[in-house]
């Protein structure tokens, strides 16, 4: 194991990319909600950068990527990155073993920021950071474990299920966690009544959506760990499935209606969320169908959520959890083992095994992440409560949570 | 003639679109204003330090009406608009001398 200065250069910009994302996902979630909640829920993502990021450093890295315990979590050892120092480790054999630390702690911080968007508008900004902190060392670090963490039970030396960037670890936990949560806190006020909550900025929803499609690169190509041929390959696969999920998506919207530019940069994100378990494991041309399948899946979903009543304020299951779902079994469907010395092939090389193994991966996952959501919700509401009172709410977040205003002017 | 104006909150402008047209009257113009009543704003905690929130953003209609129909616009735009809590608005009947229609140069109640 030595140092690979070309390795280590593409890693520093890659973690430097993904933690460019949450910003990204700051403003996609903060367009979307009405303006009197604009500054409040970009808070939510930011203020997941300061906390995620020095949790991970003291323990969050400990638990997910030290010695096994039982397949189930890491050990103590890395405590307070006690020997995570500048040699390689055996997770990335070319790379220091800090950066490798640093580049896993940015999927944790954006993982954490993703669930934020299911309760924008109502939640207590207090709840939410203790919702934060309890999901983060509760749930993601140990899902993180099984299956990136060496003798993860889900992972490559126990299960094999195939996960390459955070399909499972990313999406399906905070799609899922955050249809939990939803659930537990309940609607917005006037969203039984049908009240408008008509998208407050819908260009900054498209700068955050280039921020993420921008990142993802250092998410996906990232996760190759290396700077060769499969950093190429899975940059290829992203784009081709942001692309294609794009593309679809905008002639879904309008077909039912007017080709909408929300449309088009949710599409590229659904097109993201399904590629990355698959974007190391997959002929780069194989993103087409995938990227095609999401969109015609999440739409959908979309279309469909409103009529339960949920409300999933911002689609984070629609677009994150079921293109995670589908993007973890699309992995067993394409996944080739010529891609990669880590991958293996999958259904259509004629192994229908490895589809079974994604949907185990899947199922057990989301059944963890939504009860365990559910019970630290619950924990968190009969404590210090996670809601705001309804004067709170209807003058919204950002005064009543943050006393500052998204926008100029001393009137409103 | 009359002005009807009315200072309603911001979410109740589609039930009181849907009664007004209900009665005919389709014609109105939306401004976005902020206001306080005599609560002066709305009282917030942060902890245990109370403030308050002076002015709350609402939405303005005026609607120009023959005097006959003034009682059912009133009407109309209190079903609408009334939720019972404080910060549901107020109406104002103002006079109006004369109304013309720019295209035409109709004027009086033909322009209305």
């Amino acid at each position: 194991m030595s140092i690979n200065t070309g390795d280590t250069a593409w890693m520093l910009v890659s973690a430097a990319m993904v933690l460019f994302m949450t910003p990204g996902l700051a403003f996609f979630y903060g367009g979307l909600v009405r303006r009197k909640n604009f500054l409040s829920t970009i808070m939510m993502s930011f203020a997941c950068l300061g906390l995620i990021s020095v949790l991970w450093a003291v323990y969050g890295y400990s638990l997910a990527f030290g010695p096994d315990k039982a397949g189930l979590i890491g050990g103590l050892n890395f405590f307070g990155l006690i020997g995570v120092g500048q040699a390689p480790s055996a997770y990335a054999s070319t790379i220091p073993q800090l950066l490798f630390m640093a580049f896993q702690g940015m999927f944790a911080i954006i993982t954490v920021a993703l669930i934020t968007g299911a309760v924008v508008e109502r939640i207590k900004f207090s709840a939410l950071t203790l919702f934060s902190v309890l999901w983060f060392t509760l749930v993601y670090l140990p899902i993180a474990h099984w299956v990136w963490g060496a003798g993860g039970w889900l992972g490559s030396t126990k299960l094999g299920a195939l996960d390459f960037a955070g399909g499972t670890v990313v999406h399906i936990a905070a799609g899922i966690s955050a249809l939990s949560l939803a659930l537990l806190l309940g609607p917005r006020k006037g969203f039984k009544e049908k009240e408008p909550m008509e998208p407050g900025n819908i260009p900054m929803v498209a700068l955050g959506a280039g921020m993420l499609w921008f990142g993802w690169f250092g998410f996906n190509a990232g996760s190759a760990l290396t700077a060769g041929g499969l950093a190429s390959s899975a940059f290829v696969a992203t784009n081709l499935s942001a692309a294609t999920a794009a593309f679809v998506w905008m002639v879904l919207s309008w077909i039912y209606r007017r080709p909408s530019l929300l449309g088009v940069v949710t599409g590229g994100v659904a097109g993201l969320v399904a590629i990355t378990p698959a974007a190391g494991f997959i002929q780069p041309i194989m993103a087409i169908p995938i990227g095609a399948g999401v969109s015609l899946l999440c739409y959908h979903m979309m279309l469909w959520r409103p009529k339960t009543g949920i409300d999933e304020s911002l689609d984070v299951f629609a677009v994150h959890g079921m293109g995670g779902i589908w993007g973890a079994l699309a992995t067993g469907i394409f996944c080739s083992a010529a891609v990669s010395p880590n991958s293996k092939n999958g259904l259509i090389y004629g192994n229908p095994k490895q589809v079974l193994i994604q949907l185990v991966a899947v199922i057990s996952v989301a059944a963890f992440a939504f009860v365990m959501t559910w019970i630290l919700g619950k924990i968190v509401n009969s404590t210090i409560g996670l809601r705001v009172s309804p004067a709170e709410e209807s003058v919204g977040l950002d005064i009543s949570q943050h006393g500052e205003r998204a926008y100029g002017g001393n009137l409103r | 003639m009359k002005k009807v104006e009315a200072i309603i909150r911001e979410e109740k402008l589609e039930p009181v679109k849907k009664y007004l047209e209900e009665i005919g009257y389709f014609g109105m113009t939306i401004t976005e204003v902020s206001g306080r009543g005599r609560q002066k704003g709305v009282p917030l905690k942060w902890g245990s330090k109370e403030y308050r929130l002076e002015f709350l953003p609402k939405l303005k209609i005026e609607v120009v009406a023959m005097d006959d129909d003034v009682p059912a616009i009133i009407n109309a735009i209190i079903r609408g608009a009334r939720t019972g809590e404080i910060g549901d608005g107020k109406i104002f009947i103002i006079p109006i001398d004369d109304a013309v229609r720019i295209r035409t140069g109709d004027s009086g109640n033909n322009a209305v």
